[in-house]
């Protein structure tokens, strides 16, 4: 019997991608620390790590707490600045990395949006600005929680680029759905969903928030079920295509999120405990499909209606 | 240069008061500098244990830990023969070509394992090695002949006086008027400051401990800031020269 040849390729808006798979932002850094596991090429593409106008430190540590299946960190987009990501880490990344980038951006201001994604754009096939870090005060969060605000972050940003614009939104919301279609209205080439859930641990014996800032974003394997019931409802409301994001830590898993309706798949937390995974998910994807009857992995996207 | 890979438990026993000692037998190439540290898989979290390498040959890792929560726990029921998952190679490790002629390493607690390999590494390069350990008790005790067996010089402090000087670290260095012309250290965030005000101009190393995610500077979890600009303490540290340190 012949083997059957399995397809594994997706296209987000016109930007050619291998195979469905997406290192996520924050859990990859630029690569550097992934080169010496493996090679990343073999990615679908990566997010780099949140970028903003100017340098951040991020928030006091501690800010990491182990979950049972997950974790929470409150970094607070830490970042060297705009400007030496494109004098250094873009250039480095490139000696190492050659398949497509997704620029990820958070600001302040809509000023800081736009400013950051223009400064981006030569070097990102994709720019996925981030509305919804739960991390910074008086920040991110404010606009990715409100229909007209995420639009006008959306709007604000097209203005500035031609490159496919994604807003990557946050799941610590009533009504998704809203804010999405928003987004869509206002000229989003796409979407990300989701973002960390926000959530807390306390140590008992000391009696305090584990993390100095108390609160933090929420990720890992326990987030999967409902990424994939937020996917599904975006889905079902909008027509432009979605980056997968949450608790996606198998081939399974990413068949899962692409039938619920993305195109293609993030992989976050999941790097940080095992900096293999993105390799392992890729490399079982072919016998998953075949396993499942799928010849072609993008004929499965959004089939759960 | 790090690298994960499956290593065999030789043996793994209680040498004190909640501290136990694990032999690891794996690939050690990528373990390259005293100070560095392991992270290890444990089944049921989500979560690697990073651990510090205590010793380490051509064919094993020791190390030692303190049971401290549920991984760790977990860790000091496992059995000889038992496979783990780990991340080997991490973090910087201390610099010996910066050592001096007459070194002085300090180890408080679960800071005293890093300094044996440090310890045997700068002994087979000739140098004189002074170390001072600091502990509660006597029952937390542990590694003092070990390190006597290394031909070093060792002094003991325990905050109740049940064994050598009563009092901290930098009460043993006071009380025995120690001479040394470079430092390295490796214990809880207090005894580090103390020391650092302690040695006045000689420099030193000295190696942090901060919560960590991934333990190969992917997360950003464990950064700080440094008089040399932002660090990751799992991958551009745990080590800091004493010159960049801010507190």
């Amino acid at each position: 019997m012949a083997e059957r040849v399995t397809d594994t390729r997706v296209v987000l808006s016109g930007v050619e991608l291998d195979n469905p798979v997406i290192a996520a932002s924050g859990t990859f850094v630029y690569g550097e620390e992934f080169k010496d596991f493996y090679d990343i090429n073999i990615l679908g593409a990566f997010s780099f790590k949140g970028t903003t106008r100017e340098p951040r430190f991020g928030n006091p540590t501690p800010r990491i707490a182990e979950c049972e299946s997950g974790m929470i960190n409150a970094v607070g987009l830490q970042n060297p600045g705009v400007d030496a990501v494109i004098e250094h880490e873009i250039p480095n990344m490139r000696k190492f990395y050659h398949k497509p980038i997704v620029a990820n951006v958070s600001g302040f201001s809509l000023d800081d949006y736009a400013y950051t994604c223009e400064r981006l754009d030569p070097y990102a096939d994709i720019l996925e600005v981030n509305v919804s870090c739960p991390n910074v005060r008086h920040g991110g969060m404010s606009f990715g929680t409100q229909p007209e605000s995420a639009a006008e972050v959306t709007r604000a940003v097209k203005a500035v680029t031609t490159k496919p614009v994604y807003i990557k939104l946050s799941p610590n919301v009533t009504d998704i759905v809203s804010i999405a279609k928003a987004c869509e209205e206002a000229g989003a080439d796409g979407l990300c969903l989701i973002n960390t859930l926000l959530g807390m641990r306390i140590d008992v014996a000391r009696r305090r928030p584990v993390i100095a800032n108390k609160m933090g974003g929420f990720s890992g394997r326990a987030i999967f079920p409902v990424a994939v019931r937020m996917v599904w409802q975006v889905a079902q409301a909008c027509r432009i295509p979605i980056m997968g994001c949450g608790g996606v830590a198998t081939a399974t898993d990413v068949i899962e999120m692409m039938m619920a309706g993305a195109t293609a798949v993030q992989v976050g937390a999941e790097n940080l405990r095992n900096p293999y995974a993105c390799k392992e998910i890729i490399e079982a994807l072919p016998a998953e499909m075949e396993r499942l009857g799928i010849d072609r992995l993008s004929d499965t996207i959004g089939i759960v209606k | 240069m790090y690298k994960q890979g499956i290593y065999k438990i030789v043996s793994n026993s209680r040498i004190a008061k909640s501290v136990y000692k694990m032999v690891l037998e794996g690939d050690t190439q990528y373990v390259t500098a005293p100070g560095q540290f392991v992270n290890i898989e444990l089944e049921g979290k989500f979560l690697r244990r990073p651990i510090s390498v205590c010793d380490y040959d051509e064919r094993a890792i020791t190390i030692i830990y303190k049971v401290v929560g549920a991984g760790t726990e977990q860790m000091s029921h496992m059995a000889e023969g038992e496979e783990l998952d780990v991340l080997t190679g991490l973090g910087n490790g201390f610099d010996t070509s910066k050592a001096g002629e007459r070194n002085l390493l300090v180890g408080g607690g679960v800071g005293v394992p890093p300094m044996y390999n440090l310890a045997k590494t700068l002994k087979a390069a000739g140098r004189q090695v002074s170390v001072v350990m600091g502990f509660n008790a006597e029952d937390e005790i542990f590694y003092a002949e070990e390190f006597k067996a290394l031909g070093v010089d060792v002094y003991v402090a325990t905050a109740d006086g049940s064994v050598g000087t009563k009092g901290f670290v930098t009460d043993v260095i006071r009380e025995k008027a120690l001479q040394y012309d470079y430092f390295f250290t490796c214990g809880p965030l207090p005894m580090l400051k103390a020391l650092y005000d302690a040695t006045g101009e000689i420099g030193g190393q000295l190696s942090f401990e901060e919560r960590m995610g991934c333990g190969f500077g992917a997360c950003m979890g464990c950064s700080c800031q440094t008089k040399y600009g932002t660090k990751r303490i799992c991958k551009d540290g745990p080590v800091l020269l004493k010159e960049e340190v801010i507190w």
